[in-house]
């Protein structure tokens, strides 16, 4: 992303104008645009024209576009963004209130102005969205025995790109070994074409191996063997891209473990995700410390800052990125407003995580919002949740059965 | 009325057979030499002028010169004529076929009745022309059938056959008429005994001439008549075997077996289909089963549940009811579904088999405790094994440098197991004891393969703990997958356990090792939740195989004086188990189980009965399949209920709808399929809101803890008073919400066990 223009005023408004450079940068501006933004941006329109004798005529229309946004929608797998909006600009063709569906498109400008300001989260993400440094994007192959999923890293996400599943037969008594071999095998193959079929060997990318046991090895060796035996010399030339690492499942949060583990840190050290994914392991050994100095879910970080525990000296504010996506602007105002004060008030650090990256789900999963205090804090989340469920499940006096 | 008449109603030949077989001696006594001399040249002349190709014996040539007094012309046309009468009467035979024994309808009495009288009139009159006097419809009937039969014979018959049916016939005057043999027991020429018989029946002789066959006045003695050969019919039947031993059942025979009740119907139709018979008829030839058995066994086969076949209508002849079986049969066979059932009372079976108790157990312990070793010597020593297989297996893992890993290779199968020298997939095996049959759940220690372990633990009454004694591997296996293992089996249900120490040579036998293992890991599992009671130790060695099956014979192990491990086994209680309950059975395995069965599934009966017919749903796919095969323990059955292994061929569903940890059930009662449920838990590790994965047996699932409900009183099971928890430790017990990605089919009670980074982080029961 190119930075084109920035007129941003002392009070926050103003426009910026940027260039959108690959379809990462989509993602930037998906988590940039809000609704009720004003949105300037070329379009492709559709005249119909009523002649006269009531014939009809219709042409496609290059014009400048300005429309207020009401909905945005984005397309993980093609990296397109849709934002749908009314026409506030008369123009040539169109009159104010039409309804207008901008397709962003790269390489091509855009203007976004703010309709509250431009707040520190979103003139942080233009930052980081213009920060030229490039990262690298990391292909991972999580799978266990008759399951595999074909993801793709970014800085920014994490994409699941495919499923493989087949059916592979267990161990069976003596002279039944065959079956078992030969579906593997065809799993591997089926694993190994859907591959091919969504990696680009040219971008020479690190191909990440990850299983329990020796499924992901027995892989690498069949890649091999493949790409040896079919003369395939651009997959012959991945080798030294392929990376073995351990993971506990098949399934995709177990990329989690497979970022953390020591080969992965080796190559991706400092990579967004990765980055990430060491922060939440702090943090969930904090929590797991149980001290008092971990805290998470909406009502117990504020209630954590409030009293200052986020502060300078340690305190660290983890907030997921969707939580600013929030429709509702009263809402996203509360947690810019809650990183504004760790920031500029307390002095903590703030760490925006993607809720794509595995690391970032499992920060959902706490609600979205976490942070390691600098002093412990007993008793947070006060009287005020009754929990209902615990008088209902009284009755319940089964014993101890686990 | 003239005397001629008389004569002419006279069964000539039949008095003259009589006589033959009466009388011959005394005939023989009364012709002269001239005589003798006349018959020997007139039967000369007749045997000209018949040619060789008719078959009489001299006697009947004789006979006739006799009794035409030597007139060759006159002998001539009698003899061929009788070849011809033969031929005729013989159609009898079929005339009779399909007809009643008794109660004939009086119609067809009056038409047989004439036959026997038509040739015989030919004969007597001697009359060449009859051929071209008009005939009566059967007359006709008979010349036509005749035709036919003649067709359809062999050209030129034999001349034993022809003897056979003249005797035949010559059988029946013999002993149904013995007044007139008697009264031509005298020796005389035979037109003295004619003249004798005229005088009897004077009556018949103009009918004859006549030819009106039907005229009423002939009722009343052409029934007689009928009756006669009637009741002369009966010895025929008797006798008939003997003359022709080879020969196919006479038509009489099959009238009589084939369709008794049917000919009590004839109405006048009969004789038309009479006949159509011969040709259109199907023979019935008693090889197979009746046609009414067929139907039966078809009906019998036949499944109460479906809808009832129609019945094909009773037919009411022969030919009609043999086709109209056979279409019904088909009908029946199209109807039937694929695959028969044969509808059994499993439970009532079961009872009945009285079977051997049978126990599974799961071998749990850390990786390389030595679990595979210790069955495969425990199975080696029960002669599941031979030694020539186990000596295969040496040679083998010999020659890629793990000799020592010989035994376990009887478990370890698999190529990658054997390379690497670890288990990584549960193992099943079947011994026998005197008591009790055993499946062993060879489960694998390596962390990364619990998944695989908490299948074959799921499947378990008790286990099997293998520890490693030797110096330093206690103790990481007690922090390793020693507990995890033990703490998974408890809180799948298992309530028995058996700790072997193993590799107890390797510390020449030493007492305070065992002792100090013993302490410990006894606490360990107390605390786990095991009682005391239902914990058995015993110090072995599976590379050498002491106290595995025999005393161990080392010396210094001469203080242990417990029983081998085989004992402690036998000692474990009959488990009860869910007969009852509608069926569950979790797919272990999906495998072609051969070239007859494509789609087969393998696991464990967890409740219920199941049969070969039995349709089934698969959960959660929702597809019902039909099962054509069934196997207990590998070995073919027809039905099998909870706690049974088995393999179930599949029929009616394809591969795509199974998955391994899929469930079972029947289609009345299909398990529910959940993507949120609550679970009480017992934290093995630190539990927040987190991703986990749900293991229920082979069924696994991403999912997540999206809420802490509760934490539990460990003692009382109460929730604790107070606020929500936001965080489960270790060893406590909580409430927790899960939610998952895709429907799992999970029941209230079900055991589920939740992993996340390759540790297991709790286990509980489905509320």
């Amino acid at each position: 992303m190119r930075l084109v223009k920035q007129a941003i005023e002392r009070d926050g408004s103003g426009t910026i104008t940027l260039f959108p450079e690959d379809p990462e940068d989509m993602w930037f501006t998906y988590n940039l645009i809000r609704p009720s933004d004003l949105l300037r941006a070329s379009a492709l329109r559709r005249i119909t024209t009523e002649s006269a004798t009531g014939s009809t005529s219709s042409t496609r229309v290059h014009i400048n576009l300005l429309i207020r946004v009401e909905k945005l929608d984005f397309d993980t797998q093609s990296s397109q963004l849709h934002v749908s909006g009314r026409i506030i600009e008369e123009t040539k063709y169109t009159k104010v209130g039409q309804w207008h569906t901008l397709d962003l498109e790269l390489n091509r400008n855009f203007t976004l102005e703010k309709k509250d300001g431009w707040d520190s989260v979103a003139r942080n993400l233009v930052k980081e969205a213009c920060d030229p440094a490039k990262q690298a994007d990391v292909w991972a192959v999580i799978m266990q025995e008759g399951l595999a999923h074909l993801a793709v890293l970014t800085g920014q996400r994490t994409v699941l790109r495919q499923k493989v599943e087949t059916t592979v037969p267990k161990k069976r008594g003596t002279g039944k070994q065959g079956d078992h071999d030969k579906a593997l095998e065809k799993f591997f193959q089926t694993t190994l074409d859907t591959l091919l079929r969504h990696i680009d060997l040219s971008a020479n990318l690190p191909i990440l191996l990850a299983s329990p046991g020796f499924v992901a090895q027995a892989f690498l060796k069949f890649i091999l063997e493949t790409a040896t035996r079919t003369g395939n010399k651009s997959l012959m030339g991945q080798k030294g891209n392929f990376v073995v690492v351990h993971a506990a499942s098949g399934y995709l949060h177990s990329l989690n473990e497979v970022l953390q583990s020591p080969e992965v840190l080796a190559r991706l050290k400092d990579t967004k995700y990765a980055r990430e994914t060491k922060l939440m392991d702090t943090f969930m050994n904090l929590l797991y410390k149980d001290d008092g100095r971990a805290a998470y879910g909406p009502r117990e970080v504020e209630q954590a800052v409030e009293k200052g525990a986020v502060g300078r000296g340690g305190g660290i504010l983890l907030i997921c990125d969707s939580l600013f996506r929030a429709q509702d602007v009263g809402t996203r105002r509360r947690w810019v407003g809650l990183v504004d004060r760790v920031r500029e008030t307390e002095g903590g650090e703030v760490r925006v995580l993607s809720g794509t990256h595995e690391s970032g789900k499992q920060l959902e999963g706490l609600g979205g919002i976490a942070a390691m205090l600098t002093f412990p804090l007993e008793y947070l989340d006060g009287e005020d949740e009754v929990e209902d469920e615990i008088a209902l499940s009284n009755g319940n006096t089964a014993g101890e059965k686990t | 009325m003239s005397r001629h008449k008389l004569v002419k109603a006279l069964d000539l030949d039949e008095e003259l057979d009589d006589f033959d077989g009466g009388a011959d001696s005394d005939y023989g006594e009364e012709v002269g030499a001239e005589d003798k001399e006349h018959l020997r040249l007139g039967t000369a002349k007749v045997r000209d002028v018949l040619g060789p190709e008719v078959s009489i014996t001299d006697r009947e040539i004789e006979d006739s010169l006799w009794h035409y007094y030597y007139d060759v012309d006159k002998t001539t046309p009698k003899k061929a004529r009788k070849q011809k009468v033969n031929s005729d009467v013989n159609k009898s035979d079929d005339f009779f076929r399909d007809s009643p024994w008794l109660n004939i309808p009086e119609d067809r009495r009056g038409e047989i009745l004439i036959e026997p009288l038509y040739p015989r009139g030919r004969l007597m009159g001697g009359s060449s022309k009859s051929d071209g006097a008009p005939k009566s419809k059967l007359a006709a009937l008979a010349a036509a059938r005749k035709k036919k039969e003649n067709q359809r014979a062999e050209d030129g018959q034999n001349a034993t056959n022809s003897v056979a049916l003249l005797d035949k016939l010559s059988g029946k005057p013999r002993q149904g008429k013995p007044d007139c043999a008697s009264d031509i027991s005298s020796p005389k020429p035979l037109i003295a005994i004619t003249e004798q018989t005229m005088n009897e029946q004077p009556r018949k002789y103009p009918r004859r001439k006549s030819k009106g066959l039907k005229s009423p006045q002939d009722d009343q003695p052409a029934k007689e008549a009928f009756k006669k050969s009637d009741s002369l019919a009966s010895p025929d039947v008797d006798k008939q075997p003997e003359i022709t031993p080879a020969a196919d059942p006479s038509v009489f025979a099959q009238t009589i077996f084939a369709a008794p009740a049917v000919s009590q119907q004839h109405d006048l139709q009969t004789s038309d289909r009479y006949v159509l018979g011969p040709d259109t008829y199907a023979e019935f030839d008693f090889a197979g089963p009746s046609p009414d058995d067929v139907v039966t066994k078809a009906q019998n086969t036949k499944r109460p549940t479906q809808k009832p076949v129609k019945q094909p209508p009773q037919p009411s002849s022969g030919d009609e009811s043999v086709n109209a079986i056979f279409q019904g049969v088909g009908v029946v066979a199209i109807e039937e579904p694929k695959v028969k059932g044969k509808n059994l009372d499993v439970m009532a079976e079961f009872e009945r088999s009285k079977p051997k108790n049978a126990a599974n157990f799961v071998v749990i312990g850390h990786v390389d405790a030595g679990k595979s070793t210790l069955m495969g010597r425990l199975l080696y020593d029960l002669k599941v094994v031979d030694q020539r297989t186990l000596d295969k297996y040496r040679k083998e893992a010999e020659r890629i440098g793990k000799a020592s890993f010989a035994l376990a290779w009887v478990l370890d199968q698999g190529t990658e197991e054997r390379s690497r020298g670890v288990t990584i997939d549960i193992a099943m095996n079947k011994f026998e004891t005197e008591s009790t049959s055993f499946t062993i759940l060879d489960a694998p220690g390596h962390r990364d393969f619990i998944p695989n372990m908490i299948a074959g633990a799921s499947q378990a009454d008790f286990a099997v703990l293998v520890i490693d004694a030797s110096t330093g591997n206690f103790e990481s296996g007690l922090k390793g997958q020693t507990k995890e293992h033990a703490l998974l089996v408890r809180s799948m249900g298992v309530q028995r356990i058996v700790i072997a120490v193993n590799k107890l040579d390797t510390i020449q036998w030493s007492q305070d090792r065992f002792d100090e293992i013993s302490q410990q890991v006894s606490a360990f599992l107390t605390t786990a939740g095991f009682l005391a009671k239902n914990l058995a130790l015993v110090p072995c060695a599976g590379l050498t195989g002491d106290n595995i099956v025999r005393k161990a014979e080392d010396p210094q192990a001469s203080w242990y004086t417990g029983a081998p491990l085989i004992s402690l086994l036998e000692s474990s209680e009959p488990v009860t188990r869910a007969l009852e309950k509608p069926l569950r059975m979790t797919v272990d395995d999906i495998f072609r189980g051969g070239v007859q069965n494509p789609l087969s599934i393998s696991g464990r009966l967890d409740a219920g009965n199941v049969q070969i017919g039995d349709t089934v749903v698969i959960m959660p796919a929702s597809q019902t399949a039909s099962i054509k095969g069934l196997e207990v323990d590998s070995e073919p059955s027809d039905w099998a209920v909870a706690g049974q292994n088995v393999i179930l061929h599949l029929a009616d569903i394809e591969a795509k709808y199974l998955k391994s940890g899929d469930v079972v059930c029947p289609p009345a009662v299909p398990i529910q399929c959940v993507t949120s449920f609550t679970v009480k838990i017992l934290a093995f590790e630190h539990i927040t809101p987190m991703h986990c994965e749900v293991h229920k047996g082979r069924l696994h699932a991403p999912g997540r803890v999206t809420k802490l409900v509760a934490q539990l009183d460990k003692a009382s099971g109460a929730a604790v008073k107070g606020k929500k928890p936001r965080l489960i430790k270790p060893g406590s017990v909580a409430r927790v919400h899960v939610e998952v990605d895709d429907p799992i089919p999970l029941e209230q009670g079900g055991r589920v066990i939740l992993r996340a980074g390759g540790e297991t982080i709790g286990a509980g029961l489905v509320e």
